[in-house]
């Protein structure tokens, strides 16, 4: 048939078949931002309506440190990224760890910052208002770092037993689109929780 | 013209017919499959058992309120009923059904050899199995084995804090989230799969402004997939958070509200409605045309239609509590945004009539029940848009009236619009026609029943009777129409037992169809009945919205007036 | 470009408008005939036949919207039967495919301009009414009432004659030049519950940790019946409504009774003597004695009521006896306990309960 030996002009083509990792992630992100932006207004709707204490005035500290160590995370995840496009892979390697690195000593300190609330403050999931829906929306944000940094562990093992190579680079940077989207919740949570309504 | 030969020579792979194999390998094969079109005969084979299963606890309950004051089931069995009647059908009736006919149809209709993820795909579908699986295991597990049954009773939204452990003791609430919690991810995976599809893996020329319309309406489905189960995944999480680590989003008794969950769960539950309609919308767009002969009608007023109901059904969700006492700025706002929903359903309505307008139709079953689709949208809008107004929804709100709008839609356009895409694609799936005389006995005794059913359902409405009761006074006036309403079921029951038995029957003995069977214009219609494992053998090359006709009068093709 | 035009018959039009102007005279009469003005109270609780303002306005309205779908659905089924008929291939036809067209925008914004139209004037309609009943104003001789919902039973308080009592609410009516309209707080014990009598208003519901509110002004005397309309446990649907609209000096007669403590008698010491024994006393309330109980409903004026257990049956002696045996014959899955008494207790406590006017 002529129609189909016809020439296929440009614009006529779909958007490359390579990209579908990207296009996936971002489905998955906004399947995502979807649930978070539920939690996020049960804890704006529940601010201040605890009928008991603790109030987040009097038991919450800015995590100052943990939140650069994430936010930072974010920066190194792309120089590790661009390494890899290049195809420098030691160098990938190195950024790799250090974002994994950053990931830990962030869910590290949520850890500490729960066990002085849990065994100090008294403030349980169970205790009031406050207390579920503050370890309800930080939890889940943890639980997606989590994920994250297990993610990270995986690549970087496969980095040191030598099967990331510069092809990957495209994949690897879906993941890390994963990464900054996890890191871009924080920013919200952050606001939400340590700022807007402490 | 009647040339009903392939255009693009078709495939000849020689296909084993299953039964030659033993039964342990095509079962292990169906199991670990990830080709979209097993996995869509899967998804929809498992929402036709979901819909039996379904109809047979419809069926219960219309027993019981066929009379006044009946003692057919206890009142605690009925609740059951009504609960896991709406759940099934919606969660693993309906959305699996449509999941099934995107999965099937999206890669044929762009020209795709598969899915953008096969094996998300197949991940997906075992998910809402599961999900299912879960849920009807309550019947058995926990209380179940040594004591009353336990299915959840709480209604299809589980209203806190019926839900909270005060109120819901044992397990039957954790059955019912944790089994939509897990076909919930299911229906994400599904989303995210059509959506990189559509936008990824279209064949050569296939651009968007020349998808058929049903790849349009699923990828619609899609996005409020993606911004729709979200909510309801977060409010399951809460509810489980309540129930197991003792949290207190809904409980009411430690300064929780029970309205919060309402508005999580309908900013899901409306959207979800669409979900389910707009890829019964997407088959009547694809099956008016091709029987009456003319291409659909304002093609790109209907895909902004369509991305229009897309975008106002994310903000209509509480017109579903018109009667949980807000503010009468909040009331109006949700009366003015639901109603407005009706302008580009409306221009979905008239452009189907304005397709049909000048054709030359044929009847066949697939088109009656497109037509008669069409007709139902008509009324169940109308009685949707009665709902609408608020002060009138305060006395229609919780009644039959509710029950028996919802179902119009429900069963007069999906169901019918299922049953069109039945007829219509059963030869591209199997290869085989399906008996048109039984098609029409069952197009007719179902269009019967659905009508006594579901027109009568308004009146014990209008008279004030409220929906999830057991039973109900005689000297209510009630009972000669929920008699009528209940005979109606037969007919339905009927109808889907004929179709059953036809589609069985015509697999086997059915006439062997030919590629293209109807003479139609998209791109599934090019590749041999059933389509060979990677679908086409060569990527066939677009250049208009319909490329068979094209091809088929190559004296007068589309692409020349687009 | 192809035609763009579809040929709209003028023959067709004038078709469609007699058609249409047929089937609107016919369901206008057969309206008339089978809701009109039903004055008084009915016993099959129709939205169509409102006897107290806020239902009114809801009738008024909602035949306004009935009508307008009505004449949408005319038009427009008339239009698809139309083109099914006159466009569906005839045994004369030749193979040849019809003209094909694409569409036309002129067409396209006619069906979307007068939709956005028609739309307008219902949000007008409806805000109206909205507003008429939500925010409403209410004169000085208001009589409140708080209800309250419970698994399965309705509490009604009279704050401003400080009694309380239950299942069977009772107003005063309000005539046009002496309105006397009910306010009713809409609470909940524990689940959501909705108050409903068709007749009265529109439902609203009772939520737990939130005050909602309604009224109604009743223009007949009579027993209007109603019931919960959200769900609210396995016995929602035995949780009926019982509203009497008294005439003023009726109503006045039955606050005056109900503001009375308990009668007590020696007749029936026994019975009172098994009530108080037993953990009757700490679910329900009998002013002027030692019952305080709020879990059940109000014993105090027991035989002023027509119906026992929220009108799941008639309140005779049988069915008290029936009851306080076992609840669950009457009532399967009330929260009211079998208390296994004997033989001589029951007939105690129901002399005892039967002595409460
Ligand atoms: C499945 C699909 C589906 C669809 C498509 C719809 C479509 C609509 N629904 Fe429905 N609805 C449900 C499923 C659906 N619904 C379910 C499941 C429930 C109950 C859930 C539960 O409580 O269990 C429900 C409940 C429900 C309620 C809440 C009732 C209550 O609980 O108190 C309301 C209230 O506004 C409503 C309104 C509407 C409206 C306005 C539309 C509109 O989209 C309709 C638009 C269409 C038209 C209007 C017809 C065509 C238009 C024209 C011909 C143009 C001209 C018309 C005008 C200008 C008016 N629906
Ligand atoms: C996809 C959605 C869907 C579908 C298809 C149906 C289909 C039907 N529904 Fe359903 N329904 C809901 C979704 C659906 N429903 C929802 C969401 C609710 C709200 C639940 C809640 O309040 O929580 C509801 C509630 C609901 C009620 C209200 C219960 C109450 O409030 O007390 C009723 C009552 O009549 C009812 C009836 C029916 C009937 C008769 C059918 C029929 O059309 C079914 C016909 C099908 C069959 C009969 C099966 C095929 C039969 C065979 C293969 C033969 C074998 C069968 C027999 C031997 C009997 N439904
Ligand atoms: C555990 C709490 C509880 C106990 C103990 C209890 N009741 Fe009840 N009672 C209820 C509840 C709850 C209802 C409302 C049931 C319903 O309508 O669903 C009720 C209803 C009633 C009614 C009907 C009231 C009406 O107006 O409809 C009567 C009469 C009654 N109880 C008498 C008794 C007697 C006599 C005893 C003791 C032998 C008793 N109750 C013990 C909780 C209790
Ligand atoms: Cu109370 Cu339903
Ligand atoms: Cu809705």
């Amino acid at each position: 048939m002529a129609a189909s030996t016809m020439a296929v002009p440009q614009a006529d083509v779909p958007l490359s078949a390579n990209l579908k990792g990207k296009v996936g992630m971002w489905c998955l992100i906004t399947a995502e931002s979807s649930i978070f932006l539920i939690f996020v207004v049960a804890y704006l709707y529940y601010a201040g309506k605890s009928i008991s204490g603790p109030t987040p005035a009097q038991v919450l500290d800015i995590p100052y440190f943990a939140s650069i160590c994430l936010f930072a995370s974010s920066g190194t995840i792309m120089l590790a990224e661009k390494a890899l496009h290049r195809g420098n892979v030691k160098r990938f390697g190195l950024f790799w760890f250090l974002t994994l690195a950053l990931g830990v000593i962030f869910l590290f300190k949520t850890g500490a910052e729960w066990y002085r609330l849990i065994y100090h403050e008294g403030l349980t999931i169970s205790t009031n208002l406050f207390g579920t829906t503050y370890y309800s929306l930080v939890g889940l944000h943890a639980f997606h770092v989590t994920v994250g940094a297990i993610g990270l562990t995986t690549i970087l093992l496969f980095t040191l037993f030598g099967a990331v190579k510069q092809e990957h680079a495209e994949r690897i940077s879906v993941f890390g689109m994963y990464w900054h989207f996890v890191d871009a919740i924080w920013v919200v949570v952050l606001s939400v929780v340590y700022f807007i309504t402490r | 013209m009647a040339e009903a030969q392939p255009i693009v020579p078709p495939l000849v792979i020689p296909q084993e017919r299953e039964g030659s194999r033993p039964f342990v390998q095509v079962l292990h094969d169906w199991i670990v499959t990830v080709d979209h079109k097993r996995l869509g005969i899967m998804y929809f084979s498992y929402g036709i058992l979901a819909l039996v299963i379904g109809g047979i606890e419809a069926s219960i309950m219309r027993a019981q309120l066929a009379v006044a004051n009946n003692n057919l089931v206890s009142p605690e069995v009925f609740n059951q009923l009504f609960t896991m009647h709406g759940t099934t059908m919606i969660f693993f009736a309906a959305m699996p059904i449509v999941f099934g006919i995107a999965n099937y149809l999206t890669p044929l209709m762009i020209g795709a050899r598969d899915m953008a993820f096969p094996r998300l795909n197949a991940w997906g579908f075992w998910m809402t199995a599961f999900g299912g699986i879960i849920l009807y295991f309550s019947f058995v597990g926990g209380f179940g084995l040594y004591g009353a049954g336990s299915a959840p009773d709480v209604g299809w939204f589980a209203y806190a804090p019926l839900t909270s452990p005060a109120f819901s003791v044992g397990h039957s609430t954790d059955y019912w989230t944790i089994g939509l919690l897990i076909s919930g991810f299911g229906s994400i995976a599904t989303g995210l799969n059509i959506m990189t599809t559509v936008l990824c893996m279209r064949g050569p020329g296939m651009k968007l402004n020349r998808m058929p319309m049903l790849v349009w309406l699923n990828s619609v489905m899609a996005f409020l997939i993606l911004v729709a189960i979200g909510p309801l995944t977060a409010a399951q999480l809460m509810l489980l958070i309540d129930r197991f680590l003792g949290g207190h989003f809904f409980d009411t008794q430690a300064g929780g509200s029970a309205v919060i969950w309402m508005h999580f769960f309908w900013i899901f539950g409306h959207p979800e409605v669409y979900i389910l309609v707009l890829p019964a919308f997407g088959i009547l767009s694809e099956v008016i045309p091709v029987f009456s002969r003319k291409p659909i009608f304002g093609y790109n007023i209907m895909v902004a239609a369509t991305v229009a109901i897309g975008f106002i059904s994310l903000s209509v969700w509480a017109h579903h509590m018109f009667t949980v006492g807000m503010t009468s700025y909040a009331n109006a706002f949700f009366v003015a945004s639901t109603s407005a929903i009706a302008v580009p359903t409306g221009i979905k309505i008239f452009n189907w009539v304005g397709t049909m307008w000048g054709g030359k139709i044929t009847f066949t079953t697939a088109m009656l029940f497109s037509v008669a689709a069409v007709a139902q949208m008509l009324i169940a809008g109308l009685t949707g848009i009665m709902l609408a107004a608020a002060p009138f929804d305060w006395q229609l709100g919780n009644s039959y009236f509710v029950i028996a709008h919802f179902h119009y839609v429900i069963l007069g356009v999906i169901v019918f619009g299922v049953f069109s895409a039945a007829y219509y694609w059963y030869p591209k799936v199997t290869g085989r026609m399906m008996s048109e005389t039984l098609g029409k006995w069952h197009f007719w005794l179902f269009l019967i029943g659905f009508h006594m059913t579901f027109d009568f359902m308004h009146i014990p409405g209008l008279l004030g009777m409220p929906r999830r009761i057991y039973t109900y006074e005689a000297s209510r006036g009630w009972q000669t129409w929920n008699t009528i309403v209940s005979i109606g079921v037969i007919f339905q029951a009927l109808a889907v037992l004929i179709w059953v038995f036809n589609a069985t029957k015509s697999y086997f003995r059915g006439k062997i169809a030919g590629s293209d069977p109807w003479d139609a214009w998209t791109l599934e219609w090019s590749t041999s009945s059933p389509p060979p494992d990677y679908n086409f053998a060569e990527l066939p090359v677009v250049r208009s919205r319909r490329p068979l006709w094209d091809l088929k009068h190559p004296e007068d093709p589309d692409w020349k007036y687009e | 470009m192809r035609s763009r035009n579809c040929e709209w018959h003028n023959s067709t039009l004038r078709n469609l408008a007699k058609r249409a102007l047929l089937g609107l005279f016919f369901v206008t009469v057969m309206g008339w005939g089978a809701t009109g003005f039903a004055l008084g109270p009915s016993s099959t609780p129709s939205i169509f036949s409102p006897d107290s303002t806020p239902a009114h306005d809801i009738y008024h309205l909602s035949l306004f919207v009935m009508a307008v779908c009505l004449g949408i659905f005319l038009v427009v089924f008339s239009l698809i039967v139309y083109s099914i008929v006159k466009y569906r291939r005839k045994a004369t036809d030749d193979d040849r495919e019809p003209p094909q067209i694409y569409g036309s925008n002129q067409v396209e914004l006619a069906w979307t301009v007068i939709p956005i139209l028609i739309v307008v004037v219902l949000f007008l309609a409806a805000a109206r009414v909205i507003h008429a009943v939500e925010d409403a104003e209410f004169p000085p001789n208001t009589i409140e009432v708080t209800a309250t919902g419970h698994q399965f039973w309705w509490e009604f308080q009279y704050p401003a004659y400080s009694f309380t009592t239950a299942n069977e609410l009772h107003v005063p009516v309000s005539d046009g030049s002496h309105p006397t309209p009910t306010h009713i707080i809409l609470l909940s014990a524990d689940t959501d519950h909705s108050f409903w009598v068709p007749q009265l208003a529109g439902k609203i519901d009772l939520i737990p940790n939130r005050r909602n509110e309604m009224w109604i002004d009743p223009k007949v005397p009579g027993h209007y019946v109603g019931q919960c309309a959200q769900y609210c446990g396995m016995q929602h649907a035995k949780m009926l409504l019982n509203v009497f609209v008294d005439t003023p000096e009726d109503f006045q007669k039955w606050v005056q009774q109900q503001k009375e403590p308990a009668t007590t008698s020696d007749q029936v010491a026994a019975g009172r003597k098994v009530f108080e024994a037993n953990a009757c006393m700490n679910c329900h309330t009998i002013t002027g004695t030692i019952s305080h109980g709020r879990f059940g409903p109000d014993l105090t004026h027991l035989m002023s009521r027509t119906t026992i257990a929220s009108g799941a049956a008639p309140n005779t002696q049988d069915n008290l006896t029936l009851w306080i045996k076992d609840p669950d014959a009457i009532k399967p899955g009330c929260l009211m306990p079998a208390m296994q008494l004997d033989e001589q207790d029951v007939n105690a406590l129901v002399a005892y309960l039967m002595s409460l006017h």
